[in-house]
């Protein structure tokens, strides 16, 4: 990473949010109109017409984007689900800071005092979680089932007394839970904004620190990084991200924000740099696409509409991820099989030969029963793969006398497989002092994933390497073992 | 306080919940798989709201198979995504069940004039409520959830009485229950259909957080308690009894006490819970934190007086011409510990009488002797031991020998004197204490 690509990437993320706060926070109203048709209201969301739209909007794209950013490095920690115990654990501190605040004579609903309450018991419960896994032999699932069942707990005891506190009305506190998207306000927007401003700009500062927290506390620890404090900051961030995130989607399903892009981008890269963009990337379009869905269809609850949009958007990485998508996966394992195919049947015919050669018959007639007996292939599947050999010049099948001859490309070909073979089997005696009558199983594994570096060094490591097309000895007796 | 019938019910549900949740979390928190707990009864509403639909009727059956259904569900779906999709175990568990959950709101809220399930409900639940619909059982006036929570108890019961070896093996070493030919996962299964089951009979009486509580905190308090599986099960079923029955008695009287009037009772449940369970973390003999403090205070304390005990020898030895009297700054000081330490190890061995007291310094008894000799003969010997079997240098085995000698009872110290044949000096050149009887020892 260096000094420009971290610049190049500030400015990418800056932009990106600069633009998404700017438009709604200088647009005018616009008046509102009854009973239009649905054509009409999706050329309203598409064209951002209405400032109640493009403001919802913003908020969940831009609480999207700094979720997938803090997610990326809680998946990265192991700690996906702390941001369950988290949003579970500021619940009390929502009711708490509404009792303190109307037992000091105010309104009880200043959003940042509330928000202030939500934070310190989150954290708090996040310290809880550390304790009672540093502290006893209970293993990290019960400490967050722990913690957020007892804070959630205390949250409803106190919840109810506030509901009977004189001259106090407790009613929307639970849109915290719930979330309440679609009346989301310019003030609230304009939190959201900060917190993503804010997430973006300590993670690209930090950019080293917490990948290195991430991938190997242990490095960091002995070259004397300040963990503690780099840990701290990171979840002062995500509890900023959960903190807020509560006003839009509710606190059971802003868990669902920090888990599943970051989740979903996993398929997608390797690289911790390309991760977090894809994770923001997912979870922006997450907001974007399920606030416009929710602004279509009235009714349907946001925070959940998010969620789903994400869920379909992990749904795809799975498929079709391509570092790690199944499809990915898939064909990447079928070619392997066909590969191993074929390196078996050729390596087969070429033992084959040797053997004839030994017993000084023609080598030229290999017939279908004696391969038949080689390995565990049907007749059907042999005949299916010699076909296809043919097909790619390495043999000639005679289906008639059911006889088989490598060509001169194919001969090449097997000559390398066996050698491969050999060179594992030697190595295995010579090393690993595995007796003769054993290697041929383990080496057949291997045969076909070893490149050509390793190659090298085998050669270079056993003596009687022989050459591509003169391949060492079996040192074991070859043919079936009857 | 005013107690009434409703009351009585009230405990009754809130018990006949938490024992069910207790004993299924048991299995659950010894599997590592707490936080199953709640992913299924976050992971349940869409099952509940797609059973509303079919049926169009609030039946218990049906609801019971949708949930079962989307319990095992959810852990099938976040296998496969461990395993297949290589998921992190914790992720894919969110994943699937934030998931879930966002459908069966989604569900819930576009079919609302079907379902009659409020989001809301599910979270809390309505104990009060629930105790008002009453169905009649031999001629008695019952709530309709006590009896339905007492027959889903029955189910768990009987289930972990028929699977008790299977769901011990299975949760212990799930490889070995392999090896004797039995498939954990169809444990696994079972058990989370079980708590499906239990969950939705329980939340919609007590709430899905409380049953989260009751999965999760009663089993851990127990856990802290016990080795043992069926204390561990009785135990944790007493506290999520214990936990619902005082839970409601605080809903009603604490608050009161601050000028407030009720509250939740399923919240104080849950709060009742974690007290216990935080008596637990700090009280448990062996496993809490101020057992361990004491000890850890203890063996500090022990270590003190033996180190000022072998220094005194030692001084001994050096002057042994002289009158040997310390002060216990001095002492403190050579030893290496705070003045105020040594001052408590002075006392301690001052009663102990192993050390008398002269005018301001201190000496060794016959008694304190033969101990001291003994620990500095386990000192020694292991000496020699490190200088011959480690090939450690000369000038490094003190320190290990000095951590070493307070751990070597005396069936040690001769096999480690065997050991190194009997020295009569250690490689310091210095003599080795003569092994005493050890009839004074303390050990």
């Amino acid at each position: 990473m260096t000094t420009d690509r971290i610049i190049k990437q500030t400015w990418l993320f800056m932009m990106m949010v600069v633009m998404l706060v700017a438009a709604p926070l200088f647009a005018g109203e616009v008046e509102i109109q009854e009973n239009i048709s649905f054509v009409d209201q999706l050329l309203r969301t598409l064209s951002l017409r209405d400032y109640n739209t493009r403001l919802v909007l913003t908020g969940t794209t831009l609480l999207g984007l700094a979720s997938g950013v803090m997610g990326t490095y809680m998946l990265l920690r192991r700690r996906s689900l702390i941001g369950d115990a988290l949003g579970h654990a500021t619940f009390p501190g929502i009711a708490l800071a509404f009792m303190i605040m109307v037992a000091f004579g105010g309104e009880g609903k200043s959003l940042p005092g509330l928000l202030i309450g939500a934070a310190v018991t989150g954290l708090l419960g996040v310290g809880a979680v550390v304790f009672i896994r540093h502290w006893t032999r209970l293993k990290e699932d019960a400490a967050l089932g722990i913690v957020l069942s007892v804070w959630f707990g205390i949250g409803v005891a106190l919840m109810g007394l506030v509901q009977s506190m004189p001259g106090a009305d407790a009613a929307g506190l639970e849109s915290f839970i719930y979330g309440k998207t679609a009346s989301m306000v310019q003030s609230d927007a304009i939190l959201i904004a900060g917190a993503a401003v804010t997430v973006v700009i300590v993670c690209t500062l930090l950019f080293k620190e917490f990948a290195i927290l991430s991938f190997d506390v242990d490095l960091a620890r002995t070259q004397g990084w300040p963990l503690v404090k780099i840990d701290l900051i990171m979840m002062l961030l995500v509890t900023l991200v959960v903190v807020v995130g509560l006003q839009a989607v509710g606190l059971i399903l802003v868990v669902a924000l920090l888990i599943i892009p970051a989740v979903a981008a996993r398929f997608w890269t390797q690289r911790l740099y390309l991760m977090i963009w894809i994770a923001a990337l997912i979870g922006a379009l997450s907001g974007l696409v399920g606030a416009g869905i929710t602004n279509l269809f009235a009714g349907l609850p946001a925070g959940a509409v998010i969620v789903l949009t994400g869920s379909s958007i992990f749904l795809i990485s799975l498929i079709f991820g391509s570092y790690r998508g199944l499809v990915v996966l898939l064909t990447r394992r079928v070619r392997l099989n066909r590969r191993v195919r074929y390196q078996h049947l050729l390596r087969a015919l070429w033992e084959a030969g040797e053997l004839k050669q030994r017993a000084s018959q023609s080598q030229d007639c290999i017939t279908l029963k004696w391969l038949l007996q080689q390995r565990a292939w049907s007749q059907r599947s042999l005949q299916r793969l010699l076909k296809s050999a043919q097909r790619k010049d390495l043999l000639l099948f005679d289906p008639n006398k059911e006889t088989v001859r490598l060509t001169k490309s194919g001969e090449i070909e097997a000559s390398r497989v066996v050698r491969n073979h050999r060179l594992w089997e030697l190595y295995l005696i010579h090393y690993a002092d595995i007796a003769p009558s054993h290697v041929d199983r383990d080496a057949d594994s291997v045969e076909h994933v070893i490149g050509t570096d390793l190659v090298r060094e085998l050669e270079s490591a056993i003596a009687d390497a022989g050459d591509v097309l003169r391949p060492p000895p079996s040192p074991h007796k070859l043919g079936v073992q009857s | 306080m005013i107690w009434d019938s409703t009351d009585t019910w009230i405990v009754v549900i809130g018990v006949l919940a938490g024992i069910s949740s207790a004993l299924l979390g048991s299995y659950l928190l010894l599997r590592r798989m707490s936080l199953m707990g709640d992913a299924i009864s976050h992971a349940v509403l869409p099952g509940l709201a797609i059973a509303f639909l079919v049926t169009l009727s609030r039946d218990s059956v049906s609801m019971f198979i949708g949930a079962a259904i989307l319990g095992v569900l959810t852990a099938i779906v976040t296998q496969i995504l461990h395993r297949n999709g290589k998921v992190e175990e914790n992720a894919s568990l969110g994943v699937v069940f934030t998931t879930l959950f966002a459908l069966g709101l989604i569900l819930i809220s576009l079919f609302a004039n079907k379902v009659h399930l409020d989001a809301s409900c599910v979270l809390y639940g309505n104990i009060v409520l629930s105790t008002l619909d009453q169905v009649s059982v031999w001629g008695w006036m019952v709530p309709r959830a006590a009896v339905v929570l007492f027959i889903v108890l029955l189910i768990d019961i009987a289930a972990i009485a028929i699977l008790f070896k299977e769901l011990r093996i299975t949760s212990f070493d799930p490889a070995m229950a392999d090896t004797v030919g039995f498939n954990p996962w169809i444990c696994q299964y079972i058990l989370m259909s079980l708590v499906a089951v239990t969950a939705v009979a329980a939340f919609e009486v007590v709430g899905s957080i409380l049953v989260v509580a009751m999965i999760i905190v009663p089993p851990a308090t127990a856990y802290l308690l016990t080795d043992r599986l069926l204390v561990m099960l009785v135990l944790s079923v007493v506290f999520g009894a214990l936990a619902a029955g005082f839970g409601h008695v605080a809903a009603i009287t604490v608050p009161i006490w601050f000028g407030f009037e009720d509250t939740e009772t399923a919240g104080m449940m849950a709060v009742l819970a974690g007290i216990f369970f935080l008596l637990a973390l700090l009280g448990a003999p062996r496993y809490g934190i101020l057992g361990r403090l004491v000890y850890r205070v203890s063996l500090s304390l022990r270590i003190a007086r033996e180190d000022v005990l072998g220094f005194l020898y030692r001084a001994e030895e050096l002057r042994s011409d002289q009158a040997h009297s310390w002060q216990a700054g001095s002492i403190g000081q050579a030893v290496g510990i705070s003045p105020s330490l040594a001052r408590i190890a002075l006392v301690g061995l001052h009663r102990a009488g192993q050390i008398v007291r002269h005018d301001r310094s201190w000496s060794l008894t016959n008694q304190g002797r033969n101990r001291a000799a003994s620990l500095v003969r386990s000192h020694r010997l292991w000496e020699t031991y490190l200088a011959k079997h480690f090939d450690l240098p000369l000038d490094h085995v003190h320190r290990a020998a000095m951590d070493l000698e307070h751990v070597t009872d005396a069936s040690m110290q001769v096999a480690l004197s065997r050991e190194v044949n009997n020295p009569s000096i250690d490689p310091h050149g210095k003599p080795m204490p003569e092994a005493k009887d050890q009839e004074n020892d303390p050990q």
